[in-house]
């Protein structure tokens, strides 16, 4: 694999840069340096953000200088890799999905674009492992890999003004879920009756960089089940 | 308890910020200018990231229905405490019923009302702070309406005899107007055409009106990069300077997205961030490439300003 590049962003920032690519093996690094960190517990350092193949570290340089902290970085960097069972190691979240009708106005588009029939989409896309290889854009959204070339179709020409939040949509090669109804240009083919941003919950967030989501198709019964439970839970919590 | 009678152009609760969460997409929010933030607390007698009002513009009308002892410093608007001039840059008691409003500012952007025990907003992910895109913290995630009613956090009781302070004219910064930021090269200056870096540090950029919490887009001289614009999906942070394929650049501000994907060229130095977050469309913005060491002597000059003003200004203790 290729050398780590060390990059100044800002006299509070760094970025530890390991690739130029898109790719889950380039990414594990990321994770691993992001949970070492936060494992060593630097003073100074603020917080750290995983993208595809970057660390950003944000620190306060008058607490931990730069020249102090790029050889605590390289210290962690050369700590021999234990892998772990699961390979990324972060969780693997189910989302049940309700795939069509209303809620997934573009699947017949996806299907027809792809010469697949709206069972073969669903079938494709709930058979996959993707993983989360980092949130950004709106709070909670996760940039989801290993979607089947198979099923990739261009954006909207014109975005919506509204997608409702928990959307599940397909943009080029992409896929992803709307945590936050907001205006949007990428293809909907269901919705996710979990939440995957609540400030209420006591995980605000659902998914966390490094895990791994797999779609389930639920029908329509069980996806207003699920609906109802988190209105319960969120009633329970407003009543406390 | 504090009632809003007109909000002024847009009225937010901002803090220091919400750290820790941008590895889920959640931007830092906070106050635009932290100079002034800082500042107006530690003049009310608050710490200094307590949550305060931020007004951009235009600052609307205020009753307090209980007596506070408050301060207001950035862009003037001109504030009134009963009709009477407030000043800027001073911390005063505020009788109870009195109305403090403001106008318009004639030049900077953002002024900044905090008051002795805080804007009780409730703590969101750790921060009071208002992010309205997500609708999150602050008054309600949203900006102030008129009809609005705040509430003061716990404090001293105060009384009308609690003094007037000013800040010392030498520590009153500029607001306003053309400003000149000083930026560190990188994260990925190494995309740009020699030509397209010297046009970045050489030349005048105007404020368009494509400017808010989020970003401040800017409008100049092309800035060429070598190849491509774009690239792989990163982080970013307050202070980077995107530059997408139309070669004109992007300064983030405190309500970034947290990541993006374009080039970018440079970093604002922390302290200077607050110089474009009081500029306003139409001001000229020019770019001075800075070495680390003097980003850090900035930085250190900012921290020993709270720590004078803090010590030449204790707490407000009970009052009357």
């Amino acid at each position: 694999m290729g050398a780590v590049r060390m990059l100044v962003a800002g006299e509070q920032g760094l970025v530890v840069e390991f690739g130029n690519a898109i790719d889950p093996a380039v990414n594990a690094r990321v994770h691993r340096l992001a949970r070492a960190l936060a494992t060593r517990g630097l003073e100074g350092v603020i917080e750290s953000i995983p993208t595809y193949r970057s660390l950003l570290v944000l620190f306060d340089p008058l607490v931990l200088p730069r020249e102090r902290l790029v050889p605590e970085v390289e210290a962690l960097l050369s700590i021999p890799v234990v892998e772990e069972a699961s390979g990324a190691g972060g969780n693997t979240v189910e989302l049940p999905v309700l795939y069509g009708g209303e809620f997934g106005p573009d699947l017949a588009f996806i299907a027809r674009h792809n010469g697949l029939s709206t069972e073969e989409v669903i079938a494709i896309h709930s058979s996959s492992s993707y993983l989360v290889y980092m949130l950004g854009f709106t709070p909670g959204f996760p940039y989801l890999g290993g979607m089947s070339s198979r099923l990739a179709a261009p954006r909207l020409l014109s975005p919506r003004g509204k997608v409702p939040s928990g959307s599940v949509g397909i943009a080029g090669s992409q896929t992803g879920v709307y945590p936050l109804e907001s205006p949007g240009g990428w293809r909907l083919i269901g919705r996710t009756p979990l939440r995957l941003f609540d400030l209420e919950a006591g995980r605000p967030f659902l998914l966390a960089p490094g895990d791994v989501v797999r779609f389930r198709p639920v029908d329509e019964e069980e996806y207003w089940a699920y609906l109802q439970v988190e209105e319960i839970r969120a009633f329970e919590r407003r009543g406390r | 308890m504090i009632a809003v009678l007109a909000s002024g152009f847009l009225t937010t609760v901002q803090d220091e910020g919400r750290r820790g969460y941008r590895a889920f997409g959640m931007p830092w929010a906070g106050a635009m200018d932290r100079y002034a933030l800082a500042v107006a607390n530690l003049l009310a007698g608050n710490p200094p990231g307590a949550a305060v009002l931020e007004m951009t513009l235009s600052g609307g009308s205020l009753r307090f229905e209980e007596a506070a002892y408050a301060a207001l410093c950035g862009a003037d608007m001109g504030a009134a405490l009963e009709g009477a001039p407030a000043g800027n840059w001073v911390a005063f008691p505020i009788a109870s019923g009195a109305t403090l409003s403001f106008g318009t500012a004639a030049r900077g952007c953002r002024a900044y009302l905090a008051v002795l025990g805080g804007i009780d907003a409730p703590v969101v992910l750790g921060s009071r702070s208002t992010y309205t895109r997500a609708g999150v913290g602050g008054f309600g995630g949203r900006a102030l309406a008129g009809g609005d009613t705040l509430r003061i956090g716990p404090a001293p009781a105060v009384g009308r005899f609690s003094p007037r302070r000013s800040l010392p004219a030498a520590l009153v910064p500029p607001c306003g107007g053309d400003v000149r930021l000083r930026v560190l090269a990188g994260p990925q200056e190494d995309m740009f055409a020699s030509d397209g870096i010297a046009t970045f540090f050489s030349s005048a950029y105007t404020v368009t009106d494509r400017n808010d919490r989020m970003g401040y887009r800017l409008e100049g001289p092309a800035i060429r990069h070598n190849g491509e614009a774009d690239i792989i999906t990163d982080a970013l942070a307050p202070g980077a300077v995107q530059v997408p394929g139309d070669g004109m650049p992007i300064v983030m501000m405190a309500d970034c997205q947290t990541s993006g994907g374009y080039a970018k060229i440079g970093t604002v130095i922390g302290p200077d961030l607050r110089l474009l977050a009081q500029s306003r469309r139409g001001d000229s913005v020019h770019f001075l490439h800075c070495p680390e060491e003097e980003a850090i002597t900035a930085l250190r000059e900012e921290r020993a300003a709270y720590a004078a003003i803090k010590e030449r200004f204790p707490d407000v203790g009970g009052g009357g």
